[in-house]
């Protein structure tokens, strides 16, 4: 991964709370075996009629903010289905950045693992910027990463990033190789516990290879 | 993170005890027991170790199942036409192949939704940490075990280390005193405790439920409890193992053989919160008073007591809050401040990990037998599992169903989020024991109701909206 310490762009205000990742990657667009193609369904019901034409009162379709790079949105954004394809989409239209008040606990994760930014703000401030963007259509908005401030009109505005999601922003480590520099470590903790616990041990397998009696259901 | 020497709570014992490494103050290395995988979101992970040339570090400690994707026709052998879908299944019979990974494949018989499936099969135990690409994978804690939704990038990343890095959740506790009035289920009580506490109630929190009214559901009722929890916002959610769940376990767990049962369940002896162990926040209900409930809007939250009326506009303080159920109502087809009792459906959809277990069918066919689903009603039954299924047929279910009018169909996840070829038309109204009824999940413009089996089941006999209590038709 590419480390990343500033992301600028037009930012596209979406004040919708619990904007489900249904909404922001629809299930037509999860038929694939590789991450492309997706920069198409992103937000797909609120940006397309029923026919496939713009709907010219999504923001995402006018002027102003089209090639937006930052998204400003409510509580909750990115909550439900665990769908990965959800950040992969948003990257591929060219979104860097979402600020919201609060995320979807899987969503963050994913989109952190993506280096897609994903920037706390209480809710005074996405109520702010909102009304920065909306009254100012187009006007670039600016993260600091390093910092942890965005940078919108004339204002700064402090946002919240873990130290360990922030450093891997500014690092741009590989999660994997980093885990997998403490293989013996992990090794050594699965010989231990697999001892200690043997019947949580391989049960993937052994459970395959067990008659698997049909008695797998609750009498009545 | 607390010391070893504190009372603990559940969730940080299972946290503690799966800690490989503390990476500082707010992540741990978290070891994975188990992995489950489905079609598809699991393909770019196994494409990304493929790039890196990696191997599957312990190949055991995965499963995979088709479910999302495949059609539910009750014909057989089981063919997927789309092609992309069957793409996505012959990807995944390949990854599994190449690994050594087991795979329920289309046309074995014990396939079927994945959070049905590895409980049924015994796969589940208490203590355990159990992820998947799924955010229902919260369904686990029923059983005393650890589990959460993960990403695609964390599928590469447990299929090439066994491991997590994991953000250590809040601790909120949800006690639930009394017992479920007549009518209400476990469904009904998860739909009241998100509409109470909001779907970002539980966010950043690992819930533990306790209290008399979830001592008293059984096993399958806790997963149906558990399963929803996310729709709070939950990371995870967990019920101290009890003498039900270990039964549960051993009747299924074939090897758990003589030589070990007695180790296994005086370890599942220690998996409860002590005594004097504090949580962040802390919640309070009272079961007597949950009664049947129907969602109105289009987020788990948005959902009353059936014979409430829907809110009224004004009576929503938050800006925002009030334009989102501006725009629900729009989008339901429904006015606020009515009543959702005699509201039309033209489908009724029985399935999903939340509700496609046998308890739940048997509900169903209580209510159904020598009764007909109501003329211009589409009513679907999907058995969770090809086990659930065969055990419907063996209980003279089946025929009963279908005898009522229903659609018997073959095991899958089917219309709860419509990836296969059950979806609702624009504006279909549809009463379904699924657990989203976010805006196009069951179809682009389609109208979900979430609701128990029980009050599904009334709605299909009535053709609309009934209160299940008064079910005498």
């Amino acid at each position: 991964m590419q480390a990343m310490s500033y992301i600028e762009g037009v930012a596209a205000p979406l004040p919708i709370p619990n904007l489900d990742t249904d909404q922001i990657m629809p299930k037509q667009f999860l038929k694939g075996i590789n991450k492309e193609g997706l920069a198409q369904g992103v937000l797909y019901d609120l940006r397309f009629d029923d026919k496939g034409v713009s709907r010219p009162d999504c923001v995402l379709n006018q002027t102003a903010y089209k090639g937006a790079g930052i998204l400003v949105g409510a509580e909750n954004f990115g909550c439900g289905s665990s769908r990965e394809h959800a950040v992969w989409g948003l990257m591929q239209m060219g979104i860097k950045a979402v600020i919201a008040p609060s995320f979807g606990e899987i969503f963050y994760s994913n989109a952190i693992n993506n280096r897609l930014l994903v920037a706390r703000v209480s809710e005074r401030d996405a109520d702010r910027i909102t009304a920065v963007i909306r009254s100012n259509p187009g006007i670039a908005v600016a993260l600091d990463i390093e910092a942890l401030v965005i940078a919108v009109a004339e204002e700064k505005l402090p946002f919240q990033l873990a130290p360990r999601h922030r450093d891997a922003f500014l690092g741009g480590l590989d999660m994997i190789e980093t885990t997998l520099r403490e293989t013996n470590k992990i090794k050594a903790f699965a010989s231990a516990w697999a001892a200690q616990n043997p019947w949580l041990d391989n049960v993937g397998g052994k459970v395959a290879l067990s008659a698997n009696p049909r008695k797998a259901i609750s009498q009545p | 993170m607390k010391s070893c020497s504190q009372a603990r709570t559940l969730y940080q014992k299972m946290v503690d005890s799966h800690t490989v490494q503390i990476l500082d103050e707010h992540n741990v290395l978290l070891y994975v027991d188990l992995h489950l995988m489905n079609e598809y979101t699991s393909p770019q992970a196994f494409a990304g170790l493929d790039a890196a040339d990696r191997a599957v570090a312990v190949p055991g400690a995965h499963v995979a199942v088709v479910d999302h994707i495949i059609p539910t026709h009750p014909v057989r052998p089981r063919v997927i036409q789309d092609p992309a879908s069957a793409l996505q299944a012959i990807n995944l019979r390949r990854n599994c192949e190449r690994h050594g990974i087991t795979l329920y494949d289309t046309n074995d018989e014990r396939q079927g939704i994945e959070h049905i499936i590895a409980p049924e099969l015994g796969m589940i135990r208490p203590g355990m940490v159990v992820l998947c690409g799924d955010s229902h994978t919260t369904t686990y804690g029923a059983l005393g075990a650890l589990g959460f939704g993960v990403g695609t990038s964390e599928i590469e990343h447990i299929l090439a280390t066994q491991t997590l890095v994991y953000r250590v959740a809040s601790e909120m506790r949800i006690r639930v005193n009394g017992q479920l009035p007549l009518g209400a289920l476990a469904k009904d009580l998860i739909l009241h405790i998100i509409g109470s506490i909001g779907a970002q109630g539980a966010r950043g929190y690992a819930v533990e439920f306790c209290g008399a009214a979830i001592d008293a559901l059984s096993v399958e009722a806790r997963m149906t409890l558990c399963n929803m929890a996310v729709e709070a916002g939950a990371r995870a959610a967990l019920i101290a193992p009890d003498k039900k769940t270990i039964e549960y376990v051993l009747a299924r767990a074939s090897d758990i053989d003589d030589d070990i049962r007695d180790r296994a369940v005086s370890a599942w002896a220690s998996l409860f919160s002590d005594e004097n162990a504090s949580v962040d926040k802390e919640f309070l209900f009272d079961a007597s008073e949950v009664e049947p409930q129907v969602t109105w809007g289009t987020s788990p939250d948005q959902t009353v007591g059936v014979t409430h009326l829907t809110p009224a506009l004004e009576s929503i303080s938050s800006p925002m809050q009030r334009e989102a159920a501006r725009r629900a109502f729009q989008y339901m087809g429904l006015a606020p401040g009515t009543s959702l009792l005699g509201l039309p459906v033209h489908r009724v959809f029985i399935g999903s990990c939340t509700n496609a277990r046998i308890e739940d069918l048997r509900v169903v066919a209580g209510m159904v037998q020598g009764r007909r689903v109501a003329d211009g009603v589409r009513a679907m039954v999907v058995p969770g599992s090809g086990s659930v299924r065969l055990q419907a047929e063996q209980e003279g279910i089946a025929d009963i169903l279908v005898a009522a009018g229903f659609e018997w169909r073959q095991p899958g996840c089917s219309m709860c989020l419509a990836m296969n070829d059950d979806v609702l038309e624009p504006q279909e109204r549809c009463a379904s024991t699924t657990n989203r009824n976010f805006e196009g999940r069951q179809g682009r413009a389609g109208r979900t109701h979430l609701m128990s089996p029980a009050m599904a089941a009334a709605a299909a006999i009535a053709g609309k909206i009934i209160d299940v209590r008064t079910f005498t038709i």
